[in-house]
């Protein structure tokens, strides 16, 4: 499984890079690789707010719908088209395919979030409760 | 959960096994897209062992299972394979079944797994007045299915029935494939030509590695309960739970053409002549997503803001590249091209009714 060393995570299995006040948010190779197949995803809308915790958007795979969650608060300044018409490009690489942009409002939220080896401590755990 | 005899063979090929009523089995190995793909170009294998089967033998078999099933049973000959919604009295469906025909006093039914108890209660109930014995005999048999216009060609290696004899529907009661002698049926549940084996438990390993080696090079793949869903939700085939229930009738369910109301007395033939001759309330149809989004399962179907049906199953059709749904429909509302809105998690969503099935079958006449 790929965890890069550069991001920041969740445990809810989304990534965070930032570039100043500017959060790239995505989902992780261990989201993709247990969604399977993803067959669409529902952007958010540039210009709305959200909070760090809540849904940010959802992707459909063949068998189920799934909610992305924000991992910072902030306004949606940019979303990936491009996962409109190849949802795809989520399987094929999950680290260069963003889903939004978020300009944060509390950059210090960053700081919460697990580095890359706490999240693969946790994807472990998880791998094993899942048995 | 339940293990099919194949279980460490899906373990051991990546499958990613999950709790199918009961029974541990694999929603995929490498992806269900890609299986699915496979299935259709190649071919797939597929483990149904969890699939229920009952003998019915006695002196008033024939008669027995013409009164407890839609289809006309009478007209089956031994060899052949028939398809049949089983009813209640009032009109539901209590399963919908296979029925193979050994001779006049024998016959083998194949039911669904998930039903398989209710079912057998409910023959073994409806059987007292005939002379006939059932009996569950689902631990007797596992079963392979063989999927896709390779199949053929690949189980042909394995075997000297000449299947290229072998029409879609017809069985061999006893045909020895890899050195096993089996049930090998020109049946399944894809859309695409394809074979179903019935065979002991204990031959089950030997026989799917045979076939996965046979196949190895002709692009046949393992795949599982993920891909057999999309197969046969694009080739419009009903699950039972979804377009059949209790609650939905065979007529609903638009399977006219396996409810022979002119023949002689069946449960449920009242109460579905009375339907037929009053007009259906409501019909599965075909959606179409006009804007995007995936249908599933439950989602409302809306016109006007008001309710007009359901989604029976809905899904991303990997073969059509379409976001697709079947729906049972307020019969007001299901001639093609009628649009309604499909309620996508909170957010009402263009669609449109066209034709099915979506994927047109691809059976060995």
């Amino acid at each position: 499984m790929n965890i890069p060393e550069n991001l920041k995570y969740t445990k809810t299995h989304e990534w965070v890079r930032v570039e100043g006040n500017k959060a790239y948010v995505g989902i992780t190779d261990f989201a993709q690789g247990h969604l399977g197949d993803i067959v669409y995803v529902e952007l958010p809308e540039v210009g709305s707010l959200v909070e760090a915790g809540e849904a940010l958007c959802s992707i459909e795979s063949v068998k189920a719908a799934s909610d992305v969650y924000s991992p910072v608060s902030g306004e949606i300044a940019e979303v990936n088209d491009a996962l409109e018409g190849e949802p795809g490009l989520l399987n094929e690489d999950p680290y260069e395919n963003w889903i939004a942009t978020i300009e944060m409002n509390n950059p210090e939220e960053v700081e919460t979030l697990l580095d890359a080896a706490s999240y693969a401590k946790h994807c472990e755990e998880e791998e094993e409760a899942m048995g | 959960m339940r293990k099919t005899p194949l279980y460490e063979k899906h373990v051991a090929l990546g499958g990613r096994v999950v709790d199918f009523f009961g029974w541990a089995l694999p929603v995929q190995y490498s992806g269900i897209v890609e299986e699915h793909l496979a299935t259709r170009k190649a071919a797939g294998l597929f483990d149904v062992s969890h699939m229920g089967e009952i003998t019915i033998e006695g002196k008033d078999a024939l008669k027995f299972i013409n009164y407890l099933v839609t289809n006309d049973v009478t007209k089956l000959v031994p060899g052949k394979v028939m398809y049949s919604p089983m009813c209640y009295e009032h009109g539901g469906v209590v399963d919908d079944l296979l029925i193979y025909m050994y001779d006049e006093n024998r016959f083998l039914l194949v039911v669904n797994a998930a039903n398989k108890d209710k079912d057998y209660q409910w023959i073994a109930d409806k059987s007292k007045k005939f002379d006939v014995k059932a009996e569950d005999v689902s631990d007797s048999y596992a079963q392979i299915a063989i999927q896709g216009p390779k199949a053929e060609g690949i189980l042909q290696k394995l075997t000297d029935v000449a299947l290229d004899e072998m029409k879609f529907y017809t069985f061999k009661d006893r045909a020895s494939v890899g050195g096993v002698d089996l049930l090998l049926s020109r049946t399944g549940y894809t859309g695409e030509d394809g074979f179903e084996l019935y065979l002991p438990p204990g031959d089950a390993g030997h026989i799917w590695d045979e076939l996965l080696k046979a196949g190895k090079e002709e692009g046949l793949v393992p795949a599982g309960l993920g891909a057999r869903d999309t197969l046969r939700f694009e080739a419009c085939l009903p699950l039972y739970g979804q377009e059949l229930s209790e609650d939905i009738t065979p007529l609903e369910a638009g399977l006219d053409f396996f409810v022979k109301l002119s023949k002689e007395d069946f449960i449920g033939r009242a109460s579905l002549l009375e339907q037929k001759e009053k007009g259906l309330k409501r019909k599965i149809a075909g959606l179409e997503m006009v804007e995007k989004g995936v249908p599933r399962h439950g989602y409302e179907v809306k016109s006007q803001g008001k309710s007009v049906g359901v989604i029976t199953s809905g899904s991303y059709a990997p073969s059509l590249e379409k976001y697709l749904a079947l729906a049972l429909l307020d019969s007001d509302y299901v001639e093609i091209g009628r649009e309604v809105y499909v309620d996508i998690r909170g957010k009402d969503r263009l669609a449109k009714v066209v034709e099915t099935p979506f994927y047109k079958r691809r059976y060995k006449k």
